[in-house]
């Protein structure tokens, strides 16, 4: 069924093995595509998991798997590790410009959680006895600066606005201005949601992006995208230079495959996700348990490290 | 039809590039459906099938497989007549409960769909059921503003169903024709946010035992195969009658609503394209469904017949 982990699947497909008493290269061919559909199933996408299988199974017919007694795991030790390699480090840690403030941009599509991050991120930099202005540069959604004052508001941050009919360039220009005469050490510049082949939205990413000079330009995606997650990334980082991402709506129930794709298209390490709707619902990345939940299964883990 | 016909054309011209059904056309037929997000289960069994039935009745050349596929997608997706309009009442009271996750697009679309039937000279009014979010309340009040349409409101962090009771009052005494609700997104795993929902749905059951007319999950066509999930979820909840596929004028192409009709047989009935008041389309399965194979079509233009 659709949301059978890897382990169930190589399970099953050692039992028809098993009685040959010996893995054989077609055994380890034949496991390689339960690896692929669980991938699949997992919204990695295509292309990505087309190159990681062929990585994955050069190391498995090279002696690991054909030797070992327990090849259905020792399948899934590689794939796990090759999996948390791809992810990259753990990397929960946010820029610091030398001059201060640190300039960081949040971009990426609509509905993705900019906003609620924005809010998060402000928390969190609280929190280590920081002080952030959030600056609403959104000024097409209807409410968006309602929804960022809302959010401010909560935290007893500070939000600069000029209202929706100044350029969101001029806006963030005149925000870092505000910033350094009111000393915050952060500026977090919410941007509108736009789709990744909008020209003229992107350009004004680009524009802002001149004007501010920022330290971190962050992908917002949701954890719940599918095969397109790759375009979209691809997309933002080709037009960006993005220097993170993070990760929301984790707290559903979405294996989360396009971490990886994201991850793979542009390099640029996950560095939070998100875990709800409150503003504390921000965690670092784990990129070990991203890669079980990738591959729909934890138990397996633990199983492997006790063998 | 009209549009059959020419749907119908472009999928001739699509096949009749390729010479041969072999392993190699299978094999693309799956990746472009997989891109598309149409569920693996799904994409697995609709090529072995047409694999099956090429091979059963002994197709070698793609010309000849063309009708299959043909009929395979579009029956997979065609809504039976009664189920692609939105069931609206005549002379009474309709009421369409809007519900998904978070931030698929359910305040925009009841702001286009609003419009809508302001255009069709229906009387509309809105209820702001989402007290939760952030600027929820003052959001769909500008899309009101914008639509020309009233908004029902409590304070935020009210009972949503209050609202949705309160609303349907209002409707009742100003005599309107259409009542579109908003609700908070909400991720199906979260079981008391899904009970909530629960009793918004009841509320409106109690009032109007027929409604709601329409419960209208809405659906990112960004998300992948986590929207079957979502599906099965919310329809245990409130009954679904209908899918609202939003942002369709990106890159993805929501293939996951193949599945859906497939195992849950609820139909798309409406598609959006973008964040203005007219981006809202009723579905066209023809057009849908070449524009799922639009990529396999350009990728094969270019390369040189053999
Ligand atoms: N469950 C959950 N919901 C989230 C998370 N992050 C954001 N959301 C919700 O997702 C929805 C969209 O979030 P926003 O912050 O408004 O998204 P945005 O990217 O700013 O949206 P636009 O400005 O319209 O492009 C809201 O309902 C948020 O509460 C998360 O980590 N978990
Ligand atoms: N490009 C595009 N954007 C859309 C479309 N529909 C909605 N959006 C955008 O998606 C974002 C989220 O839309 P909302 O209507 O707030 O979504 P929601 O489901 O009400 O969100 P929550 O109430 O936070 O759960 C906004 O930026 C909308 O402008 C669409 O069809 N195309
Ligand atoms: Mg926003
Ligand atoms: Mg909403």
């Amino acid at each position: 069924m659709a949301f059978e982990g890897l382990a169930d699947r190589l399970q099953e497909t050692l039992r028809k093995i098993r009685g040959k008493g010996k893995v054989t290269e077609a055994d380890v061919k034949e496991m390689m595509r339960e690896v692929r559909l669980a991938l699949l199933e997992a919204d990695v996408n295509f292309k990505v998991v087309r190159d990681f299988v062929n990585r994955v199974k050069e190391r498995a017919v090279g002696q690991e798997v054909l030797k070992s007694l327990t090849p259905g795991q020792q399948v899934i030790k590689v794939v796990n590790e090759e999996l948390t390699a791809l992810m990259g480090g753990e990397n929960a840690k946010l820029a610091v410009s030398q001059r201060p403030p640190t300039v960081i941009m949040m971009v990426g599509l609509q509905g993705a959680g900019k906003t609620t991050t924005t809010g998060k991120l402000a928390k969190y930099l609280q929190k280590q006895n920081r002080n952030p202005l959030l600056v609403a540069a959104d000024i097409y959604r209807p409410a968006a600066i309602k929804q960022l004052e809302v959010l401010g508001e909560r935290l007893n941050v500070p939000v600069f606005s000029l209202g929706d009919k100044e350029s969101p360039v001029e806006i963030a220009k005149k925000a870092i201005e505000q910033a350094k005469e009111q000393h915050n050490d952060y500026v977090l510049i919410d941007t509108a949601g736009r789709l990744h082949i909008d020209e003229t939205l992107m350009g004004e990413l680009n524009q802002i992006k001149e004007a501010v000079n920022p330290e971190e330009i962050l992908l917002v995606v949701d954890a719940m995208t599918g095969q397109d997650a790759v375009n979209v990334a691809q997309s933002f980082n080709d037009q960006l230079d993005i220097t993170g991402v993070i990760l929301t709506k984790l707290d559903g129930d979405t294996r989360g495959g396009a971490a990886l794709s994201v991850k793979a298209v542009t390099g640029q390490p996950i560095k939070f996700v998100g875990m709800g709707e409150k503003l504390e619902a921000l965690e670092p990345f784990h990129p070990d348990r991203m890669a079980s939940r990738i591959l729909g299964m934890g138990d397996v883990l633990t199983l492997i490290e006790k063998a | 039809s009209k549009t059959r016909d020419s749907f119908a054309d472009k999928i001739n011209d699509l096949l009749s590039r390729y010479r041969k059904v072999d392993e190699e056309f299978f094999e693309e037929l799956e990746e472009v459906l997989i891109q598309a997000d149409v569920g693996v289960q799904t994409v697995l069994d609709l090529v072995d099938d047409l694999k099956m039935e090429a091979k059963r009745q002994k197709i070698e050349d793609s010309e000849a497989l063309k009708p299959l596929i043909i009929e395979k997608f579009v029956e997979l997706l065609q809504p039976s007549a009664e189920n692609q309009e939105l069931n609206v009442q005549d002379g009474s009271l309709t009421v369409i409960l809007f519900v998904g996750v978070n931030g698929v697009g359910k305040t925009t679309t009841i702001g286009k769909m609003a419009h809508m039937f302001k255009q069709q000279g229906k009387k509309v009014l809105l209820a702001a059921g989402d007290t939760f979010r952030a600027g929820a309340i003052e959001q769909l009040e500008i899309w009101g503003e914008r639509a020309g349409v009233d908004v029902i409101k409590h304070h935020a962090g009210s009972d949503p169903a209050a609202v949705v009771y309160d609303a349907i009052q209002a409707a009742r005494k100003r005599e309107i024709d259409v009542l579109l609700c908003d609700t908070a997104g909400r991720l199906q795993n979260k079981v008391n946010l899904m009970q909530e929902l629960n009793k918004i749905y009841r509320v409106i059951q109690r009032e109007i035992p027929e409604a709601p007319h329409e419960t209208l999950l809405v659906l990112d066509a960004t998300t992948g195969q986590n929207a079957l999930s979502q599906a099965k979820t919310f329809n245990e909840a409130t009954g679904i009658s209908g899918i609202v596929l939003t942002k369709l004028d990106g890159t993805a192409k929501g293939g996951i609503v193949i599945a859906i009709r497939n195992e849950l047989g609820i139909p798309v009935k409406y598609v959006g394209l973008g964040e203005k008041l007219d981006d809202l389309q009723p579905f066209d399965v023809e057009q849908y469904v070449y524009a799922l194979f639009s990529e396999l079509f350009e990728e094969r233009e270019q390369q040189p017949a053999e």
